[in-house]
């Protein structure tokens, strides 16, 4: 397992997220209170502390922010590897990795358009990554 | 804290730097505290309170013989000895104890008896939304801001690049500097590729080392030798999360850090002889430069390489060297704080003339946590 890539293992805060992602859907959380949209997932708002927060299934779209290429060796990826953040459609922003594109400068262009896809690594974890829109 | 009230009256660094095969972690803490202690013509009997990140401040106390009244075991990487100088201060004031010592070492580079880092539990935050995605290590992390900063103001790489290769030069006048030999622009663009766009030139060095400091209240600094002032504090703290960091092209823990130790000092940047900022990254300067309001947002580079921080420029910025060259073995921000205190006592390799107000700014994780120390050479 040493070479395997580090899955996440839920906990009772994020569980829902990661059932979202197993029926292809990326659960973000609203604030009943503020409005406020958040990621990572927690019971109550980040943004006014109130406890009174709703669960919704975001757009899934999404573009792109910031990157690095990675050129060293890592558990569960071939260099060179981008690891991206993307800027959701709803406010948040989540890292990602962006599949279905070259992992170049060239072809990784900042706010490009992306959407979700979901990639299932196991039969208990599916990972929430992106590709470009066009 | 009350500027003036506590000072630096103990400063080292350990006895060798580099690649050091004969000591463990604990054993750079002990020969760094020695070093401090020596200079301030202290015995561990003389110490009351100890601080250290990265290592037991119980271990350290217990190795060097010395029964405190005060313990700070703040550990968020690189600039907790910073935070280390604000509590002591605050903790002196209070009468908490009379004589802290703050040590640092790591085998950075020989790993000999090293502290393993926490792991990222695959139910931590990180382990569930930034490690499945293959963020393994600080370049592939600390890295992920800079293409939104050269984006948003329209530097390019090959003003990044010239962050090194001024550092470097201040490295060449430090007979203690790893790396000492001249760089160029086309020297960092053409090294080995890390974490795109930052190339090995543009990363901090992998080292052994240790530091170590001893403050006590200015009052009773008169009566040991070459004490430097600690005028204004400052520390935040925003994500350990990279992907969280509400800004990419500013650190709020910067701004927030900077802007505290600038108001407790109460000194303008024009006040300021020598600065210090932590570059485990070519891209942390810049952002320092802004964040603490040496420059306004994007014209760091620009400051840069018109030389204001270079050998004979107005702000003479990591006169070490730097951890891009100087040394980095993991938690820099000691090297920061002595380099300093050097500067006050006017004690070091290149020095700054007439320098009489000190900036010392750290990092520690990536963006997560900043501290700011404030020093001056002139008694109150």
């Amino acid at each position: 397992m040493r070479n395997a890539k580090p899955l996440p293992e839920p906990t009772p805060e994020t569980q829902h997220f990661w059932d979202g992602t197993l029926v292809g859907e990326l659960r973000l959380q609203r604030c009943d209170t503020c409005r406020k949209a958040y990621f990572p997932p927690r019971p109550f708002c980040p943004a006014c502390g109130s406890r009174s927060v709703s669960i919704f299934k975001a757009s899934g779209r999404g573009s792109l922010y910031s990157y690095v290429i990675c050129h060293k060796e890592a558990p569960g990826f071939t260099p060179p590897y981008a690891i991206a953040v993307v800027q959701l459609e709803e406010g948040p922003r989540m890292m990602a990795n962006i599949v279905e594109c070259p992992q170049t400068p060239e072809a990784l262009e900042l706010d490009m358009e992306l959407n979700v896809v979901f990639v299932k690594e196991n039969d208990t974890v599916t990972l929430p990554l992106f590709k470009p829109a066009k | 804290m009350k500027p003036k009230s506590i000072a630096v009256v103990g400063a080292a660094e350990t006895t060798e730097l580099g690649v050091i095969p004969g000591l463990s972690q604990l054993g750079l803490h002990g020969d760094a505290a020695l070093n401090a202690m020596a200079d301030a013509g202290l015995k561990p009997s003389d110490i009351d309170g100890v601080a250290t990140a990265g290592e037991s401040p119980i271990r350290v106390a217990h190795y060097l013989g010395i029964t405190p009244t005060w313990i700070d075991g703040t550990s968020i990487g690189g600039c907790s000895f910073l935070m280390h100088v604000r509590h002591a201060a605050a903790a002196i004031n209070e009468g908490l104890c009379r004589t802290v010592l703050i040590t640092h070492g790591e085998s950075g580079k020989s790993w000999i008896a090293p502290t393993l880092p926490p792991a990222r539990t695959p139910g931590s935050l990180e382990g569930q939304f930034e490690a499945p995605f293959g963020t393994v290590w600080a370049p592939s992390m600390f890295t992920i801001p800079v293409l939104r900063y050269l984006k948003h103001f329209g530097i390019t790489q090959e003003q990044l690049a010239l962050v090194p290769v001024i550092q470097r030069e201040w490295a060449a006048m430090n007979p203690r500097a790893t790396a000492k030999s001249a760089i160029t622009v086309e020297d960092v663009l053409s090294s080995r590729m890390i974490a795109y766009p930052f190339r090995l030139l543009m990363c901090c060095l992998v080292t052994d080392g240790g530091g170590a400091l001893i403050l006590t209240s200015a009052d009773r600094a008169k009566d040991l030798g070459r004490p430097v002032y600690i005028l204004g504090t400052g520390e935040s703290a925003e994500s350990t999360m990279i992907s969280q960091m509400s800004d990419f092209t500013s650190s709020r823990a910067f701004r927030v850090s900077g802007r505290k130790a600038f108001e407790e000092a109460g000194i303008t940047h024009d006040d300021v002889d020598h600065l210090m900022i932590y570059d485990a990254f070519a891209h942390l300067p810049l952002y320092g430069l802004e964040d603490l309001g040496f420059c306004k947002p994007g014209e760091a580079a620009a400051f840069i390489a018109e030389r204001n921080t270079a050998p004979g420029g107005r702000l003479p910025l990591n006169t070490n060297g730097g951890g891009l060259s100087y040394m980095h073995s993991g938690m820099y921000g000691m090297y920061a704080l002595q380099e300093s205190v050097r500067q006050m006592r006017g004690a070091a390799p290149a020095q700054v003339k007439g320098a009489k107000i000190s900036v010392a700014h750290g990092v520690g994780g990536w963006f997560s946590g900043s501290s700011t120390i404030i020093f001056s050479n002139q008694a109150p």
